[in-house]
């Protein structure tokens, strides 16, 4: 059964389809925004499947296992999450307490692969890359945090099942001051974890060609394209969960795609930040926004 | 540690092969090298087998964006050779389509600098409205791009004289839509926090590397060509200003190349308002031969002063034409201009003097002070490399 969670519902399968979906989604919307005419339906698979039957070329610097194998772990992880997130709203007592934590960690490991398979590589730019994505991590995470903190506090428990039934019980906790500060933070964290402008500088193609996925070709770069889409479903949904629920109820697709939404406006609307202005936006910006939330959420407000 | 980011020689940064090596620091950059001669055609060489009127169509091959520049500081030099003064409406003909050419350049550039900064917005929106100005030019020469509008002693097409009004009220279009961009770029904050401050070409420097155009311009010096030495051209019966800024950073070089397109939109409208008062059809002067001498001719092109020398001995070929483009002095500017930025700097610094590699190419091999190879060495090794390379093929076809 777990098997099946896992691969189709509502893990990998399942998280894949609509990620290419809100790929698309997000791909005709800035298309929209540029007046371009954008993509066809079916053009992120399409790019997969162009992806899995090319070559993969391994450089000769590479450490070959971890470079080959940072892709897949990326792409294993996510799944994970679609399948906690999932289950959690469909069957509230698969839970189990800090599966919020968990989640978290797991979001985290994506980047951290990205990290090691660029590092891997050997490649100059590459490795210039892979610092700014270890950067970004650092900055980001801490607001991230912080923000999360908030809903934690607010219903006294570390369970996705227990957040939702407060929200079902007392409103979403964005409904509150702190709640929605926190929302806010959270947003933009996302935006730094799903890597679009302006937090795409480790993979800034104008200025180091792909950075970190310079040397990633093929079924290699397919399996972290396929993260990247199931990050851009996952993620949201997290974050509605815990934010923005309950999440049984049709409105949800339509609370999913404000939030997509939001985050093509803003990846449309700014040029790409330098990586020590991301960091001290981070840190002397959001962190000190998500302290005020979390103090505000101490009050009760 | 220092280590070596290339930038280049094929670089989604820049279009063209070119090599900028960043020694960096971390993300520092301590040292520029800069690496050109990827694309040498050897134009000089071609123009002096071709008769004179072949000559203006081959230069506007040397850069599809300068396509008019390098053509009008050509047919200026041969008409300064020859002393031929043109009509009056063939002058207005060649500010118009300079400007027009003047106002896609910097559009295309201003598309690019957003697509540098990661800001595909400013990208799409910049070339939505250049189609506006192609679609002038399309009107006017029939081309997109390529306009082939120029002749020794004029212009080879006419603007007539009923279409003026509908062109005026296209080019009315494109204030708003410069006045827009100006907008867009000054009030952004994350675009201010991105360009204000970066790669700073003071005046110094802009003096010691002696670069042109719209980088001069930006870093206090003012000069621009249209102004100074307006030949056969009407930019001194039109009235218009040169935009300069004092601060020398990317910010200042694209507002100056903004302010500088609203400049044009203005000389654009003014010179059609005077081809309406004149003779339809009045535009070349006649020209039966060339006779020996020499002449100069320069026109600013968008991306700075195009030079052209042209060197008769009265036969139907040029005798010698020696070119010199803008970029190639701007692209050397950037060794100082990026010290000590880090490399998201560098890059839209390396962008911001908008280069054009396809016509900056040159060779000269020099040791210790004396030019290395004279023109027969240099034939003598290119056929050579040609012998190698056939040899190469056929070892390969066995």
């Amino acid at each position: 059964m777990i098997v099946f969670y896992y691969i189709i519902f509502p893990g990998f399968l399942t998280a894949f389809i609509l990620g290419g979906i809100a790929s698309w989604t997000e791909r005709k919307l800035t298309a929209k925004i540029h007046a371009r005419v954008g993509p066809p339906f079916l053009q992120p698979f399409y790019d997969i499947i162009k992806l899995f039957i090319k070559e993969v070329t391994i450089p000769d610097s590479a450490s070959k296992t971890i470079f080959m194998l940072s892709p897949i772990i990326a792409f294993a992880s996510v799944p994970i999450v679609a399948t906690i997130v999932g289950i959690n709203f469909l069957n509230p007592e698969y839970g189990f307490n800090g599966d919020l934590l968990v989640c978290v960690y797991l979001l985290l490991i994506p980047s951290i692969a990205i990290i090691l398979g660029s590092s891997a590589s050997g490649n100059p730019l590459a490795s210039i890359g892979a610092s700014r994505e270890m950067k970004l991590v650092l900055s980001y995470e801490l607001a991230f945090w912080a923000a999360l903190t908030v809903p934690i506090i607010r219903t006294n428990t570390f369970r996705l099942s227990d957040l939702m039934e407060y929200q079902v019980l007392n409103g979403a906790t964005a409904g509150s001051w702190s709640g929605i500060i926190a929302f806010i933070v959270a947003i933009i964290c996302i935006q730094a974890k799903l890597a679009r402008v302006p937090f795409d500088m480790p993979e800034a193609e104008t200025e180091i060609a792909g950075g970190a996925y310079i040397e990633y070709s093929g079924a290699l770069l397919g399996f972290f394209k396929m993260s990247q889409y199931m990050m851009l479903v996952v993620l949201p949904v997290f974050l509605l969960q815990i934010f923005w629920g309950p999440l049984n109820s049709p409105i949800t697709i339509l609370k999913y795609l404000l939030l997509l939404f939001i985050i093509v406006l803003i990846e449309n609307t700014n040029p790409r930040l330098k990586i020590d202005q991301a960091v001290k936006f981070f840190w002397f910006g959001l962190f000190p926004l998500g302290i005020i939330s979390i103090i505000l959420a101490v009050l009760g407000m | 540690m220092k280590t070596i980011i290339p930038v280049g020689p094929y670089h989604p940064l820049q279009e063209e092969p070119e090599f900028f090596e960043l020694e960096v620091e971390g993300e520092r950059v301590i040292k520029l090298n800069i690496k050109l001669g990827y694309n040498h055609r050897g134009i000089e060489k071609l123009s002096e087998s071709k008769h004179f009127d072949q000559v203006t169509f081959l230069v506007e091959r040397i850069c599809g964006i300068c396509s008019t520049s390098h053509p009008l500081a050509y047919v200026i030099a041969v008409e300064d050779l020859a002393g031929l003064e043109i009509p009056l409406r063939a002058k207005y003909i060649r500010c118009v389509i300079g400007e027009l050419e003047r106002i896609h350049s910097h559009l295309l550039w201003l598309g690019l600098a957003g697509h540098f900064l990661g800001y595909n917005t400013i990208w799409m929106w910049a070339w939505k409205y250049r189609e506006t100005v192609l679609d002038l030019c399309e009107q006017i020469s029939g081309n997109r791009n390529h306009y082939a509008m120029l002749r020794i002693g004029g212009v080879r097409r006419d603007i007539i004289n009923d279409e003026i009004d509908g062109m005026k009220k296209k080019a009315s279009t494109l204030i708003s839509a410069l006045n827009m961009f100006k907008g867009a770029v000054m009030d952004d904050p994350v675009i201010g926090v991105r360009t204000k401050g970066v790669g700073i070409l003071t005046k110094q420097m802009a003096i010691d590397y002696c670069v042109v155009g719209p980088t001069a311009r930006a870093s206090d010096i003012d000069i621009d060509v249209r102004r100074d030495s307006p030949k056969n051209t009407a930019y001194d019966l039109i009235e218009w200003n040169v935009p300069v800024l004092k601060d020398g950073d990317v910010f200042a070089k694209v507002v100056v190349r903004i302010l500088e397109m609203l400049e044009s939109v203005s000389i654009i409208t003014q010179s059609l308002d005077k081809i309406r008062e004149l003779k339809e059809g009045d535009i070349w002067a006649e020209v039966r031969d060339i006779p020996a001498g020499e002449g100069i001719g320069t026109y600013e092109a968008p991306r700075g002063e195009v030079f052209h020398y042209v060197r008769s001995d009265g036969g139907n070929t040029p005798y010698r034409h020696k070119i010199k483009a803008p970029s190639y002095t701007n692209v050397l500017s950037n060794e100082v201009a990026v010290i000590d930025g880090d490399i998201a700097d560098a890059c839209i610094t390396l962008a911001a003097v908008d280069p054009c590699y396809c016509c900056t190419e040159r060779i000269q091999a020099v040791e210790n002070g004396k030019s290395k190879y004279n023109w027969k060495e240099l034939l003598k090794l290119s056929q050579e490399k040609t012998e190698k390379i056939k040899k190469c093929y056929e070892n390969y076809k066995r």
